[in-house]
């Protein structure tokens, strides 16, 4: 039953995009379309997990017992560059189409927040392996959720009328608002 | 001045020197906010306690109660000129809108609460982080918990005494829940 | 470009928030307040600033192949510094700013700074636009924080000028608020920028 609330909770509650504010610079720059918007999703989810289960046993097996809790920053981004280096390598052998299709997003989930900021929030709810797991996956699920359906917004957006000032991020920026809203509607779930 | 060529041993050195460097720094710096960041957090305990209960010269003594879940319940008993002047015990609660969230409730020796302090939380701006204004606590203020309906505190929508925030039932639901939890262990520990 | 001009670029004509559009994260996160988005701004400023400086110091001795490894450790080590003087200075504002301080290593301003300017430019001059990207990084924080926290508390760094248990409109200081503040200071910026050229 534990689980299904950090399901419910991540996925729409606390939705990291919507609610937390992580991994805004690829949801507006990624969201135009929407094919892209879920190889962009897909590719997250695997990272987010892979980057998230190494990072936790690290923290708990390396930096926790040594007492190198202030190297937490420096390792953790460490090891997601590493993992996104790898995952470019793997996708160019195993899937060139989806590797061009991605172009230059995959680099830019290095730096995409979302993927530190789990890693994080994870330790910082003192969760076990088996809840960071699913919290992280139900979280990256959450995230392609928002970018998927901001995605099916922008395409719709791109041929209604727009004031020519708001055309582009402003106006993008004020849907993301109204849908942050809409998802507000979710708190009291749980 | 050329660039170095991405040669696999220049690579290693580069990357070596300044992994080490960095990781010298931070040690340092480490060494030196270690001690800041400890006082800081006692002392951000110690000015909830004075905040609950003003009227008291010593801490004498601190007893962690460890509970079912991660957090645990700590009382603090207050001494004033050797008799005892109350205790300051931090409680929790898992029911709040956003999560769990801590606070310091600081009991007078005839067991009325005489003040609470929200520590932490994550509550919803505006709605309930109300639960820290003077507004929501002063209900709690000289209440003895055994003696009001039910020997709990609740909200009035349960049937309780205590008049929640507006739009914010949850929290002011889980804010009772700790209090309750604090004084139930107050009950038992008492105060010598 | 002279010194000056690389210094003032950041505020307006190369805004990062509102023009460049990068550091969006904590930008929506912790303007819910003016004075968590100076605190924000201030910190970033300065792991802008020094990464900006130690990146261009050694940009002639790091490989090619082994920059971008090179530059986050630099970075991640500069924001963790901030990270624990802050957590041991200024507690509370660390407290509240939770997350974002160790996020700062992933903010796209720093990180786009070293490779479009700090890499190609002499040391002073890296400093100079560290410094003027941070503040106008700071002074965009700020601004947005400060029309939020007026229209959703009534208040100002803190200080309420509406009545005591007055609210203001609470969805300024919530998620939508956020998004919906930056769009329409990015189309407002849009708008000054078009008319004065």
């Amino acid at each position: 039953m534990e689980y299904v609330i950090i399901i419910i909770s991540a996925i729409f509650v606390n939705n990291i995009v919507l609610a937390q504010f992580l991994g805004i610079c690829p949801f507006l720059g990624v969201s135009t379309k929407i094919e892209t918007a879920m190889g962009m999703g897909a590719s997250v989810i695997f990272v987010m997990t892979l980057a998230t289960l190494v990072t936790f046993l690290v923290q708990q097996y390396v930096l926790a017992p040594l007492n190198l809790a202030f190297l937490q920053t420096i390792s953790f981004i460490l090891i997601i560059a590493a993992l996104v280096q790898m995952l470019e390598i793997i996708l160019k052998k195993v899937s060139p189409s989806l590797y061009q299709a991605l172009g230059i997003y995959l680099p830019l989930i290095t730096t995409n927040c979302a993927v530190l900021g789990v890693a994080l929030l994870v330790i910082k709810k003192d969760y076990n392996l088996m809840e960071s797991v699913v919290f992280t996956i139900a979280t990256a699920v959450g995230f392609a959720l928002a970018l998927v359906i901001f995605s099916g917004i922008r395409e719709q957006l791109a041929l209604a009328e727009v004031p020519k000032g708001m055309k582009g991020i402003p106006i993008a920026l004020i849907t993301t608002g109204i849908l942050a809203m809409a998802f507000m509607g979710f708190s009291g779930m749980v | 001045m050329a660039k170095k060529e991405s040669s696999f041993k220049n690579m290693t050195i580069a990357l070596c020197v300044i992994t080490c460097t960095a990781g010298l720094a931070l040690a340092a710096v480490y060494n030196v906010t270690v001690e800041p960041i400890a006082l800081s957090q006692k002392a951000k305990i110690n000015d909830a306690i004075r905040t609950v209960v003003p009227d008291f010269d010593t801490i004498s003594d601190t007893i962690l109660i460890p509970e079912d879940g991660p957090d645990s319940i700590i009382v603090h008993r207050l001494k004033k000129g050797g008799e005892p002047a109350g205790s300051a015990i931090e409680t929790y609660t898992y029911k709040g809108f956003s999560g769990n969230f801590t606070l310091m409730v600081g009991f007078l020796p005839d067991g009325s609460i005489n003040n609470i302090e929200v520590l932490e939380h994550k509550e919803t701006p505006g709605l309930g982080t109300k639960m820290t204004t003077p507004n929501f606590k002063n209900q709690f203020k000289g209440i003895k918990v055994s003696e009001t309906k039910g020997g709990v505190l609740k909200v009035k929508k349960d049937g309780g005494t205590i008049d929640a925030i507006t739009a914010a039932t949850i929290s002011s639901r889980a804010f009772c829940d700790a209090v309750n939890r604090a004084d139930a262990i107050n009950r038992k520990g008492g105060i010598q | 470009m002279n010194q000056l001009t690389n210094f003032t670029k950041g505020f307006f004509r190369e805004n990062p928030i509102l023009v460049l559009l990068l550091g969006n994260c904590p930008t929506l996160a912790v303007t819910s307040s003016a004075i968590n988005g100076l605190g924000m701004g201030l910190a970033t400023t300065f792991v802008l600033f020094m990464s900006n400086v130690f990146i261009s110091a050694v940009r002639n001795f790091v490989p090619d192949k082994v920059r971008i490894p090179a530059f986050v450790v630099i970075i991640a080590s500069f924001v963790t510094i901030v990270d624990l003087l802050m957590q041991a200075y200024t507690p509370a504002l660390s407290k509240q700013l939770g997350i974002f301080i160790p996020l700062i290593v992933v903010n796209c301003i720093i990180l786009g700074r070293a490779e479009a300017f700090a890499m190609k430019n002499s040391i002073y001059s890296s400093f100079i636009d560290g410094l003027g990207m941070g503040l106008g990084f700071t002074m965009a924080l700020v601004i947005i924080g400060s029309i939020r926290e007026m229209l959703g508390t009534g208040s100002l760094f803190g200080y309420k000028f509406i009545a005591e248990n007055a609210d203001g409109i609470l969805i300024f200081i919530l998620a939508p608020g956020a998004f919906i503040t930056l769009g329409f200071l990015i189309a407002l910026l849009k708008r000054l920028q078009k008319t004065s050229k």
